[in-house]
């Protein structure tokens, strides 16, 4: 491989997009596919100009099925490959993703999300929660990860490639258009010179040997015959999920001891939650706060622990109700009340949320 | 004193102006199609359908009803008007992205369908409205954002030709030319021959029109029609490719 693209780390200004293309670059990342779409399109500019000074390829596809199938075969290549997309094109990745999920393709997919449903905005959003987790005919089985702020689009896109080829399941990075478009400071390093591991990749098709004879040729599948044998490989794979569940799942907490309010938010509105609880506290409310980093799995251990100690659960989010489904599918027979925050497709700030939070503790 | 020049019939006046940049080129592909509707007659029965990408912009130009679908989608959008209401004349609006990229499939199958509808597509050598990304038109050695060190040909292929494709695939009765802004009379009327051809029900139609895009070209007035009438026509043959064979009287 040619030089090294981070040698020691630095602090550096930069958009959201671009500290991914960075993060690609350190987690040696090998190839991307891609298709144009607002908010990630400068994934794919930053990459295009660092990728052949770093010996990486980059494919420009004709729509995003295709982005999503050939990183798939980029992946069964046994390159770390990727893709990037958003809003409508995050629609047309869910095809290629289904067979990502059936057959356990490490693909690794960054979603910078736009308004929806249809083209709506290119601006920002948090509707493509329930899309990212949940989209294609299967049951989800895939790693989500909703990050917050510049360094965490850099530290879970790194991440994203060593969890994907682990435990082999597709992996995404859930940002949005705030995170994608804002200049923000954050370090960038090598995790190689963190001590953290690379993702360890490996062909799953055109290896080395003559088929049959050297070596057991690679018959891979995504159709059965029967429901029992779907249902034997599908029992099998949630059992490596359910499995890899608490190896994987991630939150943060804060202010939880007394809390009599907890605000959960993820992604980006978690700052603005973050934010409220720290000025009511100045003001003597005792309010705390929950954020889930991992959508898929979701942490509902933490919060099962956590909700029966609340009077009420603020959930907050700029969509109608895809967190909130979440929340409440974990904390199925708790009796704590949950209040919804719903803004789909607007921005939320730390303002607006203390104002709500106060009128929740009756002035 | 200044003059108002002279806008379509079919055009809607509350609309303008128009929301491309200064010197795009869509503007004069919709003010030859909206000659060409006037001169047809047939405003009352037109149905306009426009892809997302700078075309989504001409959602509420004409005075004609008009829906704005999907990147790459307008086409079927259309063929399924035009099933339903065979009556309608159904136009669907797109750029290069949109159809030789996201949407080549669905063109490829209207065309071998020899679907009974007009498609309209913007060759500016680029994606427009997503900030001048390549498109399957880019030139070979042409800077893109997504091409920082120029079109190469040996890893992104050759630039689509859009009408000379149609015309392979077509049967007798389709209609597909290539104009350009650079002569909006002509192409004036290869959309009017385009459209005259779905009123007769012959078969599928189809013009490109080759179209400047100053914002994501970064040229002057004189720099991108010099880069329309002499890099572009160099490719892109401007003209008639295929047109059907004259019945008998
Ligand atoms: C499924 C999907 N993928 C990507 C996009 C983003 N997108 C919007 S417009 C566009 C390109 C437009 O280029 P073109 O079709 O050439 O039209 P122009 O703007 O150049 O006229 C893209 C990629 C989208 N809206 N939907
Ligand atoms: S970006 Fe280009 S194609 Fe789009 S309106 Fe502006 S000049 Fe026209
Ligand atoms: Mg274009």
């Amino acid at each position: 491989m040619a030089e090294k693209p981070i040698t020691d780390e630095k602090r550096v200004f930069m958009t959201g997009n671009e500290a991914v293309a960075w993060a690609a670059l350190a987690a040696e990342a090998e190839i991307m596919y891609g298709y144009p779409i607002t908010p990630q399109n400068e994934i794919m500019h930053y990459w295009t100009r660092l990728a052949p000074k770093y010996k990486r390829k980059f494919l420009q596809t004709e729509d995003e099925i295709s982005a999503g199938f050939t990183t798939c075969g980029g992946v069964l290549a046994g390159k770390r490959a990727f893709t990037a997309t958003a809003g409508p094109g995050n629609v047309l990745m869910q095809e290629a993703m289904s067979m990502a999920e059936m057959m356990r393709i490490p693909t690794v997919v960054v979603v910078q999300q736009r308004g929806g449903p249809s083209t709506a905005t290119v601006i920002y959003s948090q509707q493509e929660t329930t899309l990212t987790c949940f989209g294609g005919n299967g049951e989800g089985l895939r790693l989500v990860y909703s990050t917050s702020s510049h360094q965490e689009l850099f530290d879970y896109t790194i991440k994203a490639f060593y969890m994907a080829w682990k435990y082999r399941f597709p992996t995404f990075v859930l940002g949005d258009g705030y995170q994608a478009k804002m200049r923000e400071s954050l370090y960038l390093y090598n995790p190689i010179e963190k001590g953290m591991p690379l993702a360890e990749s490996y062909p799953f098709l055109g290896q080395e040997g003559r088929p049959g004879v050297e070596r057991e040729p690679s018959h891979l599948r995504n159709t059965y015959n029967t429901e029992e044998e779907l249902y034997q490989i599908i029992s099998g794979y949630v059992e490596d999920y359910e499995r890899m569940i608490p190896e994987v799942v991630e939150y943060q907490v804060s202010d939880l001891e007394d809390a009599e309010i907890v605000v959960i938010a993820h992604g980006i509105v978690s700052r603005a939650a973050r934010e409220a609880v720290k000025v009511l506290r100045q003001e003597g409310r005792k309010v705390g706060y929950f954020r889930p980093i991992t959508l898929r799995p979701f942490p509902t251990g933490k919060l099962r622990e956590i909700a029966p100690k609340a009077k009420k659960l603020v959930v907050a989010e700029s969509a109608q109700g895809q967190l909130f489904k979440l929340v409440q599918e974990a904390l199925y027979g708790e009796t704590v009340p949950l209040e919804p925050y719903f803004k789909p497709g607007l921005g939320i700030t730390g303002e607006e949320l203390v104002e709500f939070l106060q009128s929740n503790f009756g002035q | 004193m200044a003059t108002v020049p002279k806008m379509p019939k079919s055009w809607r006046v509350e609309t303008k102006p128009h929301k491309f940049c200064p010197g795009c080129g869509h503007g004069l592909v919709l003010k030859a199609l909206g000659e060409a509707i006037d001169e047809l007659d047939i405003q009352d029965r037109v149905v306009f359908g426009c892809d997302i990408g700078c075309s989504l912009l001409a959602w509420d130009f004409f005075n004609v009803d008009i829906v704005q679908t999907h990147h790459g989608r307008t086409t079927p959008v259309m063929v399924g008007v035009k099933r339903a209401r065979p009556d309608r004349i159904c136009i669907a609006y797109m750029g290069d992205g949109g159809g030789y990229a996201i949407g080549a499939q669905h063109l490829v199958n209207a065309a071998t369908r020899n679907e009974k509808i007009t498609a309209i597509l913007v060759n500016n050598c680029n994606y427009g409205m997503t900030g001048g990304q390549m498109a399957p038109t880019t030139l070979p050695e042409m800077k893109t954002e997504t091409t920082p060190y120029g079109r190469d040909v040996e890893e992104t292929g050759y630039p689509t030709q859009g009408p000379e494709m149609v015309a392979a695939i077509t049967r007798e009765g389709a209609y597909t030319a290539r104009g350009t802004v650079a002569k909006v009379r002509q192409l004036k009327n290869y959309l009017k021959k385009a459209l005259q051809n779905q009123l007769e029900g012959k078969g599928f139609s189809f013009v490109e029109a080759l179209s400047g895009c100053p914002t994501n070209w970064s040229t002057n007035a004189k720099a991108t029609w010099a880069f329309l009438e002499e890099n572009m026509t160099k490719y892109f043959k401007v003209g008639e490719v295929k047109v059907p064979v004259k019945e008998e009287e």
